[in-house]
């Protein structure tokens, strides 16, 4: 019983048994064979204006779903179009499938009109790609990349199909879970811990005085953010949770400092810099956390859990490196730290410690000057109108710049996976795409994504996807006429020399633009607007909402480390800096 | 003609990295692509289809001083591709490389450079009126001193094809071999 398929059938049904519901693309020559199985299909395509959209698009699902984004696209320009999107993916370990049309095999090679080396240019941006050059590899190339992407580190893989294979015909034959394992022996990661190096993280844990939790996106990944809260609870020991990590443990958790780093709030930051064990979770002691490495934490014992091998020792030598799957890993602690326990072992009294952490809570608040009446609105006081006039269970996706820092900063994140948002690669334009992946995956949430006037220019084309395929989000453009966070930068570090920042007051007319678009454009100027604004936006969930709100172009993000300075060095708010000195 | 792995206390300046790889199509790409991105120098690089005709392996000499060699390892080691990867011990390994040189050398003077041929056990390729074209497998050192004295002559054209490795029959020279476990 030999089915005979097209390569384009193949591919499509290859993806329907991999349980994909959801593909974002846009055809072009290349691709278009396997478009015209897709009208038979079960999955729903949407159709982006942008192939950069359906990448972002695919990461936002992912986050929020956990299940693989799919994009397809045609090749060269759409292949380009994708590097952005695969690289983001790459840098915050984000599944995503992307399959690319390709020139005929014939062709490969001769310049053909919309060649490009896709796998060439993609190479270090996926965590692996595969031309397939016979219309027989396509299921198992389909589930090896599937498997690839999802497993281990997840990661971005690529799919690139010359348009003859797509044309050719091929046996059907799904790959059992033997063959696909088989036909990769150069990878299996490491799931489960090493026992006797968790026995010995357990015992640094339970010795240490000024223990901290170093909580990163690993966390999510695992899906480990409940066994997280049984341990930081067992051992009663503060968490601070990275960019990538914010609602991986709840902010209103009463061991929760925050997230630390460059723009992190400093209880976070010196609580890591003063703690004798860093207990690094699914965290990869990015520069933006470390500040400058040779003066972070001077004083730690590290233990660093992370499934790749790679992250152990890149930047800190870890005491004692666990390799594995965060999830497994910390189950495996729970219950090494109880059996201890139950055998007469004690943990060292952290209780001072404990108090020095909540003393510096006290003192340092994040602050900013309370919005003077007549004068302009203050961001940081939408992004808190913001959050508290959020449905429960909103999503919360953000571009790139001071207003990313704010959301980080302001919001309350009390449940994993409500955060979307570009870490690694700080992707300015990724949150309209991104947050409409994001609904596409859980669209019985309210999805904001709040975006600054820079980013918003960069992708607000796919509201008008939004608009067509009645996917409905919210945007909050806090518009402060600039690329604030260069201005920022120019500010403190360039003598308020302001070069190539200033974007424009009154273009584009966001209220205009988003009307254009399909979507209800509202514009909020001062402070008693803010409030019926947003109260206005989430009571309509027909069409998606813009709301340019005109924010003080000077406000600066605080707390923050400078380039280059340890994390003792950090700027605190200019009217915090008197209390300086509790900070040692 | 020194013999490096007879010197105990001698440190080695390179390390060899035997990598098992899947003889698939980019398969180089994907190695060499890796050290440029991440700043590692490659000093040599050998690469043929190994004992199991599905795989290949890559000979990687690398310079001590490049980057932490567990650095490279663990991030060679996460290309889909690579199935192993041996540290081997230049002490305790067998290197091999050929060099195929051309000497310019008048009619006259030819006999001096065969006779430096036949004393380091190398072999005459071709001989011109102008010239001659010599051989020599052996020992990476053993490569170097002979084209040390080759070019006092004149050497028109040189080729060395990156050293081999593998490790000796009596000794462990695997420092590390990576093979289970790896990921991500
Ligand atoms: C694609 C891209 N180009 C440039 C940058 C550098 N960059 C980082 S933040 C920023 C300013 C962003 O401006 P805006 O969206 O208005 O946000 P704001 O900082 O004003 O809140 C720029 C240009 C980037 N991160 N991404
Ligand atoms: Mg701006």
């Amino acid at each position: 019983m030999t089915e005979q398929l097209t390569g384009a059938q193949a591919l499509i049904r290859a993806l329907e048994l991999e349980n994909v519901d959801t593909i974002f693309g846009l055809p072009g020559g290349c691709i278009l064979p396997a478009y015209d199985p897709l009208l038979d299909s079960s999955i729903r395509h949407i159709l982006v204006r942008h192939e950069q959209g359906a990448g972002h698009m695919a990461e936002g699902f992912a986050h929020v779903t956990g299940r693989p984004g799919v994009v397809l696209v045609t090749s060269g320009p759409a292949a380009t179009n994708m590097v952005t999107p695969l690289c983001d993916a790459f840098m915050d370990s984000i599944p995503m499938i992307c399959i690319t049309g390709q020139v005929p095999t014939s062709a490969i090679g001769t310049d053909a009109f919309q060649e490009c080396d896709t796998v060439g240019i993609t190479r270090s941006v996926t965590k692996h790609n595969e031309l397939i050059m016979s219309a027989d590899d396509i299921p198992l190339v389909v589930r090896q990349a599937f498997h690839i992407a999802t497993t281990g580190r997840p990661g971005p893989v690529l799919i690139d199909v010359p348009k003859d294979v797509l044309q050719n015909k091929m046996t059907w034959h799904w790959p059992t879970d033997e063959e696909v394992l088989a036909s990769l022996p150069g990878y299996k990661p490491t799931t489960k811990g090493h026992p006797r190096m968790i026995k010995e993280a357990a015992r640094l844990i339970l010795d240490a005085k000024q223990p901290v939790l170093y909580v990163g996106g690993g966390i999510l990944k695992a899906r480990a953010a409940e066994v997280l809260i049984e341990l930081a609870e067992l051992i009663g020991t503060p968490v601070v949770t990275t960019l990538m990590a914010r609602g991986a443990f709840p902010d209103n958790h009463p061991l929760c400092l925050g997230m630390p780093g460059m723009h992190g709030n400093a209880t976070a930051i010196t609580a890591m810099q003063k703690s004798d064990l860093l207990i690094n979770l699914g965290a990869r002691f990015d520069d933006r956390i470390t500040g400058k490495v040779s003066t972070f934490a001077p004083g730690a014992k590290i233990i660093h859990v992370d499934i790749d091998p790679a992250e152990q020792g890149k930047v800190r030598r870890p005491d004692v490196p666990i390799v594995g799957d965060c999830r497994l890993v910390i189950e495996e602690l729970v219950k090494t730290i109880r059996e201890m326990l139950a055998s007469g072992d004690t943990q060292a009294d952290i209780s001072d410690w404990k108090s020095r952490v909540s003393g510096w809570q006290e003192q340092f608040p994040l602050y900013y000057p309370p919005n003077e009446p007549g004068e302009a609105l203050k961001p940081q006081f939408c992004l808190e109108k913001l959050r508290d006039l959020a449905p429960a269970g909103t999503i919360l996706c953000s571009g790139v710049g001071q207003h990313q820092m704010w959301s980080s900063q302001y919001w309350h994140f009390n449940e994993p996976y409500t955060w979307v948002n570009s870490g690694g690669l700080g992707t300015m334009g990724f949150s309209i795409p991104a947050a409409i992946g994001a609904k596409v995956g859980c669209p019985d949430r309210t999805v904001w994504a709040v975006d600054g006037d820079g980013c918003f220019q960069m992708t607000a084309q796919e509201l008008v996807t939004a608009s067509v395929e009645r996917i409905p989000i919210k945007v909050a453009v806090l518009n402060n006429s600039y690329l604030g966070m260069v201005r920022q930068w120019q500010e403190m570090f360039y003598e308020e020399r302001y070069s190539e920042v200033y974007l424009s007051p009154e273009l584009p007319d966001f209220v205009k633009w988003a009307e254009a678009m399909g979507c209800v454009g509202i514009r909020v100027e001062s402070p008693e607007e803010v409030e019926p604004a947003i109260a206005l936006a989430n009571s309509i969930n027909d069409r998606s909402v813009v709301i340019e709100f005109r924010v003080d172009a000077g406000e600066k993000v605080f707390p923050m480390v400078p380039a280059g300075y340890g994390n003792d060095d950090v700027l605190l708010h200019p009217n915090q800096n008197d209390r300086r000195e509790f900070l040692r | 003609m020194s013999n490096t792995s007879t010197h105990s206390n001698y440190q080695p300046s390179h390390h060899i990295l035997s990598v098992l790889v899947q003889n698939r199509a980019g398969v180089l790409a994907r190695v060499s692509g890796l050290f440029a991105r991440r700043g590692y120098n490659i000093f040599s690089l050998a690469v043929a289809p190994a004992e199991d005709p599905a795989l290949s392996r890559i000979t990687i000499v690398v310079d001590v001083d490049s980057a932490p060699l567990e650095q490279i390892v663990k991030q060679l080691f996460k290309l889909i591709d690579v199935v192993k990867i041996s540290e081997l011990d230049p002490r305790r390994s067998v290197e091999r490389e050929l060099m195929m040189a051309t000497i310019r050398v008048a009619a006259e003077d030819r006999g001096q450079v065969v006779e430096l041929t036949n004393i380091f056990e190398g072999k005459i390729l071709a001989v011109g009126v102008e010239a001659i074209t010599v051989s020599l497998e052996g020992s990476p050192d053993k490569l170097d001193d002979f084209e040390e004295l080759l070019r006092g002559y004149g050497i028109v054209e040189l080729q060395r094809t990156g050293r081999v490795a593998l490790p000796k029959l009596d000794k462990e020279a695997r420092v590390r071999t990576h093979k289970n476990g790896k990921a991500s």
